[in-house]
């Protein structure tokens, strides 16, 4: 059972948002429920079994697909894999349990297509092979765009239709590298150990680079090419933002790791500044935005893109500080931007107000929604003793160790991020009260349950963060000294 | 041949039975007849059999395509159930005349000799010229046909004429004894090959070729366009590749450099134009005229993997179509347009014809996991192997112009509100064919390896 784990973590959902599909009425999201915490109970079992010295992919599962043309459904999990695949099926059903108080139309193609991506999302981290990473990514794009257009709110239409031709258009690219990678492989195969021997050209290596990382910087985003973004979370029905904003933007930064560094590295070294350069603009330039913002859900929105980009910094600084920081910072802004859009959501289902002038003096009257609200804030903000320090710590050490003044930059803009966030927390929360939250009311039952949820997982690894550390290291420096050893 | 003589005489067999007025049994009988030809296809596989001094010959490329062919017919009737009695009181025409131009295609993908490629192309061609027009108090109908007649014939005779200066060059008529002597005449010879290579561009509507493709698809009846955008185009390049990749090997490919300027051109107009298109029928005529160069490109870089290429967008292709033209017909039946703002609501009011066209549509744009998408990248993986990764930048590019289009259709259908929420009655054999065209979309998009290891 145990080495069938991969394959079982990838298809369950799917077969979850088949049965779910099939069933009307108010049990299809009891039913969604239960099959997500069922998947979380099998990632945890994994967890349980997870070989924290061994920096190679574990419980592979492989099958020959499409055996003429060298395709395998390969799956298996490496330490880097790993804390992804636990973020997914962590936040999933916390995801779908923060939607009960909410009336969906048709909620049976609403929880199937939640379902059905995270398949797609498990398939992306885990794939060993290009031609399933490549369908998985897209497997995760569709249920996104359909989520985000029929449950949206004003002007949706147009918003995901942009975000869905952007991205699928970043994706296209990406497959045309991977077509040209696969007919260089020595074996005619689309096997990831076959795409890391294929040495390429500089010339071939700089072009394909940015095949790859067009694909996965739409998807992050990154500076610039991050116009959907803003728009499409703010018009996403909230289960929606938090899928992509939480775990999506995962599988571009995600991509980088696994796909681009290693196979591209003398790419890399022709184009890694850039991207990094990019990256901190991208830290600035949000930063900047974010604190304009009246809207709640953009501002959060933005701070998402800053911190984004400070971890694809960290990434593209090449050491060990910057990926580690990556992934705890992967997953601690997972979780956090989840907590915090859902205090939006909180919010706006009350008052039917996200602007911070219409609202003021909840704290008084939700004392509950206002604490657990201040430590996820406080998480973001990256404060001491909090998940988000670690990460955000080692992220701008690494970057001092590339170069100070980028150092310098980020770290300043981080400090700028600690101010809009807690102005916009003291608007909201404190503050003579708004015109919109007069007859504020405190969360109870599931929004209780998952905001508790999440308070415990932001002071728990913040207390702790090397539960999540330990799991990546060994592939971490793994995939570093391949990348150092390709580079020379 | 037998295929060919069961589809002549079961078209001769349907003419009869509309004489005697037994409308009841023309369906039934055509589906059998085809499926007779079917089978004995299926029954010759591997055989390579030749006939009649190597005018034709059936080997498995021949098999696949006549196969497909067929299959595609088979679905089209099917769809046709009560829809030709509304435009006409003549229904055994309707069948009749598609029979025959479905044996004109079978002759063009199985020919060895340039007069066979000529009877087939113009048995198939005349009787797509009276399909066009069989609306004939209609004048989007008459305008139709008399533009596809009067263009048709240009091709036709430009065709004779490369023929006659292959001729020529060569001395024969046989694909294999026209390569072998090739390089004897290189002026003629080459003269005669862009002469065809302009009438084969015309039949399968590659720009500059393209401008009867919108009109006649907009202003036949649907369900023949359908036929048209299917059938004549797999037969065509069937042909296309058929006539390159044995007879004009053996020389240098000088038409490259005016090929790859056609792919280009067709990609950009025919995906640009679908674009801009507000009603659906014109889109997806627009649409068929991308797909010829999505396929042109295989012709282009003539390699082994090229007929899998071919065989796997043509099945693709052919099924999806099969299926938005199916979705097409029975929205305007109910709606009396088949506009853009027809589809509005149609995932509420009828969730499985909306999903049927999400697929098909999907498979169209080439979303992984369908058909369509294995097509696509059959393709590209034919051009990046040749080191075209220049010409694949600029499909990719107008493959995500595709999918903005396509996803219109999807949009309208899921997102946007209708006035009417009646649903529409479809009857079983029309289900039937809408769920099997989609369970083969999506059983290629997973298993390709089904068809594409066959040749």
């Amino acid at each position: 059972m145990i080495n069938y784990i991969t394959v079982l973590l990838v298809l369950f959902p799917l077969l979850g948002s088949v049965i779910v599909a099939f069933i009307r009425g108010e049990q299809a999201k009891n039913i969604a429920l239960g099959f997500s915490l069922i998947e979380l109970a099998m990632a945890i079992l994994a967890w349980t079994k997870f070989d924290y010295a061994n920096p190679d992919s574990q419980f592979i599962y492989n099958q020959p697909w499409i055996e003429s043309l060298g395709i395998h459904f390969k799956v298996g999990m490496d330490g880097i894999s790993f804390l992804l695949v636990l973020l997914t099926t962590v936040l999933v059903p916390l995801i779908i349990l923060s939607s009960f108080r909410k009336e969906f139309r048709k909620p049976h193609a609403l929880y199937a297509l939640i379902l059905f991506m995270q398949t797609g999302l498990v398939g992306v981290f885990t794939s060993l092979d290009a031609f399933l990473f490549y369908v998985a990514w897209e497997a995760a794009l569709i249920p996104i765009y359909f989520i985000s257009a029929i449950w949206g709110g004003e002007d949706r239409i147009r918003v995901t239709f942009k975000f869905f031709v952007y991205t699928m258009f970043g994706s296209l690219f990406m497959l045309i590298g991977i077509i040209y990678l696969f007919i260089q492989t020595p074996g005619h195969s689309f096997d990831i150990n076959q795409f890391y021997q294929v040495a390429l050209d500089k010339g071939t290596q700089s072009w394909l680079f940015w095949c790859f990382f067009l694909a996965f910087a739409i998807k992050m985003p990154i500076f610039p090419f991050h116009t959907w973004q803003p728009d499409t979370y703010t018009s996403a029905p909230t289960v929606g933002t938090m899928l992509l904003s939480g775990i999506m933007l995962k599988m571009g930064i995600y991509g980088v790791m696994r796909w681009l560094l290693p196979v591209l590295p003398l790419g890399l070294m022709q184009w890694g500044q850039t991207a990094l350069i990019l990256s901190i603009i991208g830290v600035v330039y949000a930063s900047i935005i974010a604190f304009t913002q009246k809207d709640i859900k953009r501002l959060i929105a933005y701070s998402s893109i800053a911190h984004v980009g400070l971890i694809s910094a960290g990434i593209f600084a090449l050491n060990v500080q910057g990926m580690q920081g990556a992934m705890i910072q992967m997953i601690s802004h997972g979780i956090n931007v989840v907590g915090l859009f859902f205090v939006v959501e909180i919010i706006f289902d009350r008052t039917k107000a996200r602007e911070s002038y219409l609202l003021g003096g909840i704290a008084s009257k939700a004392p509950v929604l206002a604490a657990t609200f201040l430590i996820i804030l406080l998480g973001a903000v990256a404060l001491p003793l909090t998940n988000g320090f670690v990460g955000e710590f080692l992220l701008l050490n690494s970057i001092y160790e590339y170069g100070v003044w980028y150092a310098i930059v980020a770290g300043l803009t981080i400090i700028f991020g600690a101010v809009y966030m807690l102005r916009m927390y003291g608007n909201v929360m404190f503050g003579k009260e708004g015109t919109a939250s007069a007859n504020f009311t405190d969360v109870i039952g599931a929004e209780k349950l998952v905001l508790y949820a999440i308070c415990a997982m932001v002071i728990f690894f913040g207390f702790k963060p090397q539960y999540l550390l330990h799991i990546s290291e060994a592939s971490v420096n793994n995939l570093l000294e391949i990348i150092k050893l390709k580079m020379q | 041949m037998s295929s060919i003589i069961i589809i002549a005489i079961t078209a001769i067999v349907v003419l009869y039975l509309g004489l005697y007025k037994v409308k009841s049994a023309l369906l039934p009988v055509s589906v059998l007849g085809l499926l007779g030809a079917a089978a004995s296809l299926v029954c010759v596989w591997d055989k390579n059999i030749s006939y009649f001094n190597d005018m034709l010959v059936f080997n498995n490329y021949a098999i696949a395509f006549s196969i497909l062919l067929i299959a595609t017919t088979i679905l089209i009737f099917l769809l046709s159930g009560n829809y030709f009695e509304k435009i006409s009181s003549n229904v055994a025409e309707y069948y009749t005349i598609l029979l025959f131009a479905l044996s004109g295609g079978v002759v063009m993908v199985s020919f060895q000799n340039m007069s066979m490629l000529f009877i087939g192309i113009e048995i198939l061609s005349v009787s797509m010229y009276i399909m066009a027009g069989i609306k004939k108090t209609d004048s989007a109908s008459n305008e139709a046909a008399l533009k596809y007649f009067l263009m048709g014939s240009f091709a036709t005779g430009i065709l004779l004429f490369g023929i006659a200066l292959i001729y020529g060059a060569t001395g024969s008529f046989n694909l294999v004894q026209i390569a072998g002597k090739a390089s004897e005449q290189p002026l003629l010879f080459y003269a005669g090959v862009i002469f065809m290579l302009i009438a084969m561009t015309f039949k399968v509507g590659v720009a500059p070729f393209h401008f009867w493709t919108p009109d006649v698809y907009q202003g036949a009846p649907t369900l023949v366009s359908s036929f048209m955008s299917t059938v004549v185009k797999t037969a065509g390049f069937a042909a296309f590749l058929r006539l390159f990749g044995s007879a004009f090997t053996s020389v240098p490919a000088i038409w490259t450099v005016t090929l790859v300027v056609m792919v280009v051109l067709t990609l950009l107009i025919g995906n640009i134009t679908a674009a801009f298109q507000q009603n659906v029928k014109r889109m997806l005529a627009y649409s068929s005229i991308s797909h010829a160069g999505y396929m042109l490109i295989a012709i282009l870089l003539l390699g082994q993997a090229s007929p899998n290429a071919i065989l796997i967008y043509s099945v693709a292709y052919s099924i999806a179509s099969v299926a938005s033209f199916g979705v097409m017909v029975a929205v305007k039946e109910q709606k009396g347009s088949d506009d853009l703002s027809a589809f509005n609501g149609l995932g509420r009011t009828n969730p499985v014809l909306a999903f049927v066209m999400t697929v098909a549509l999907c498979s169209l744009g080439g979303i992984p996991l369908t058909a369509g998408f294995f097509g696509k990248f059959y393709i590209f993986g034919v051009a990046i192997a040749a080191n075209y990764t220049w010409l694949i930048a600029i499909a990719v590019l107008m493959a995500a112009v595709g999918i903005y289009y396509y996803f219109k259709v999807i949009i309208a259908m899921y997102l946007r509100e209708s006035e009417n929420s009646e649903s529409i009655q479809l009857s079983l054999a029309y289900k039937f064919v809408l769920i099997f065209c989609i369970m083969i979309t999506i059983l290629l998009g997973i298993a390709p390896a089904l068809i594409t290891n066959i040749l």
